[in-house]
């Protein structure tokens, strides 16, 4: 994840702060685990959001998503769902139109299903 | 075409901020999971998703596998002006779909 | 404090009864008299508290998620099964077959209310009983002179999801009919059945331990409230049918064919165990 992260953000510094990770803290089913990331962000063509990244730690791949925002988004709120293999630690990684980049994290626990059906 | 549902207000106030919900039919196979046979059932995403304003580009959204199957998307927009909010998804094996709605500001 | 149909009463009741306090309807009086009063008194507080709802304990696994897949089922716009609804009105309205008619063209707007509610039923002019899908399929044959949709196909599912979304929000009314006793009464048998290598019976997890954790996860009363389901561990919707199959692989017992009448006599069961818990239709479950 770390590495994912670097080629996201290159050498800048990512300071803790006006991102808000929503997960639910005890997952029921990995398949499905809805997700919303809240930047704080007047979202002004001078000042604006121009991209929320997701990581994750124990997926076969580093990536959730990147979306790309900008001022006439108003909010910079997105939503959605995603797929979590085990137990583990989201970022959210939001990069500022000034070249700042801000972050979140969450741990989240995910339980599966007790009785696993059969492919066939 | 797949199955799209979308929740987007139908009129507007100028300036008013709006949220624009989409979820879409699509198995968004991680290329991760063996089948019944053992071998893997090939990766099959949706990886691009974009929205525009009377055909400005106002959301775009990059999706890895680690994107829920049947995907949905929530995002807010600022309503300027009537017209269309378009919507589009493109992946794997030449997926495409494509959708409209109409918006009334004012 | 269940009020399942077929359970033997166990306690005994003196005065008045108080509720909440022991199981309804299963009071066993002592004297003739007592007993006369006592049965008036009991009839008129069941009626009185089915209809405030004040102490039926009965949960539907909507009741066991947490709030955010709660908010994905009661949004139309989010729930993933909805899609599933809309494919199936599509097919509703398209023709089929050699007959080249629609199930629209004999099934009017508004005329599929209350079906999801009450079945399965025994089809006109056999002595069994069917359950949606089979109903869906009798009429594809029968009056569309088409092929039959397979089981868990995503026709035969949509088309049952749009089905079942008629009904959505309406208590589950299971028919009187007196030919589906024998068939009920199976299903009961099925429930209290241990199955399989872990040797367990549905009744054993979901009457005795519902509410308790298994794996982390809540053990649901399973109640067929919201089927067909868009359940997270398939990705898909899919049908009771499918959740029983997986039940009976998780016990590690040899799961019956598509077709055995066992599925719907359980349904049949199910749905008379669930009688006046509201219909969900599509919902989502983990």
């Amino acid at each position: 994840m770390a590495g994912a992260i670097k080629a996201v953000v290159g050498a800048g510094t990512i300071r803790e702060g006006r991102v808000k990770l929503d997960l639910p803290p005890l997952v029921e089913n990995g398949n499905v685990v809805p997700l919303t990331v809240s930047v704080e962000s007047p979202m002004t063509p001078a000042d604006h959001v121009k991209a929320i990244h997701v990581f994750n730690e124990k997926n076969p791949q580093p990536h959730v998503f990147s979306a790309r925002l900008g001022p006439r988004n108003g909010k910079a709120v997105i939503a959605t769902r995603i797929k979590l293999a085990d137990s583990q630690k989201i970022v959210a990684i939001a990069e500022t139109s000034s070249g700042e980049f801000w972050s979140a994290s969450a741990d989240v626990i995910v339980t599966l299903a007790a009785c696993v059906e059969d492919v066939t | 075409m797949t199955n799209v549902l979308i929740n987007a207000p139908k009129t507007a106030k100028p300036g008013e901020i709006v949220e624009i919900k989409a979820l879409i039919l699509h198995p968004m196979e991680t290329g991760f999971r063996p089948g019944t046979n053992g071998r893997i059932i090939p990766r099959n995403i949706i990886e691009r998703f974009t929205a525009t304003w009377n055909g400005a580009e106002i959301f775009r959204m990059e999706m890895s596998p680690a994107i829920a199957a049947n995907p949905f998307v929530s995002f807010f927009a600022v309503a300027t002006e009537s017209g269309t909010i378009g919507l589009r998804w493109t992946g794997d094996q030449g997926f495409l779909a494509e959708e409209h709605v109409a918006i009334t500001v004012g | 404090m269940k009020v399942y149909p077929d359970q033997a009463p166990k306690a005994r009741v003196e005065g008045p009864l108080l509720i909440g306090a022991r199981p309804l309807g299963s009071a066993s009086l002592r004297s003739g008299r007592r007993a006369a009063f006592g049965m008036l008194l009991v009839v008129f507080i069941t009626t009185f508290a089915l209809a405030q709802g004040a102490t039926d304990s009965r949960r539907s696994g909507y009741q066991d998620m947490g709030e955010a897949l709660q908010k994905m089922q009661d949004d139309d716009t989010a729930n993933p099964g909805m899609l599933f609804v809309q494919l199936g009105e599509q097919l509703f309205g398209q023709p089929a077959g050699a007959a080249n008619k629609s199930c629209a063209d004999c099934h009017g707007a508004g005329s599929m209310k209350g079906v999801a509610a009450r079945y399965p039923a025994i089809a006109k002019d056999t002595n069994e009983p069917v359950d949606l899908e089979g109903r869906i399929n009798l009429c594809r044959s029968a009056n569309q002179q088409a092929e039959t949709l397979a089981p868990e196909s995503r026709e035969l599912l949509s088309l049952e999801a749009y089905v079942a979304f008629q009904s959505r929000g309406q208590p589950i009314a299971p028919l009187s009919d007196p030919r589906l006793a024998p068939f009920r009464a199976q299903g009961a048998e099925i429930y209290r059945r241990r199955q399989g290598q872990l040797n367990l019976s549905c009744a054993i997890c979901h009457d005795d331990n519902a509410g308790k954790k298994l794996a982390g996860v809540t053990i649901p009363q399973a109640h067929p409230t919201g089927y067909p389901i868009y359940r997270l561990e398939w990705q898909a919707l899919g049908s009771l049918k499918r959740r029983l199959r997986n039940c009976l692989i998780g016990l590690r017992a040899e799961a019956y064919a598509y077709d055995a009448p066992e599925y719907v006599a359980l349904e049949l069961y199910l749905m008379d165990r669930a009688k006046g818990m509201a219909l969900e239709a599509p919902g989502v479950r983990p």
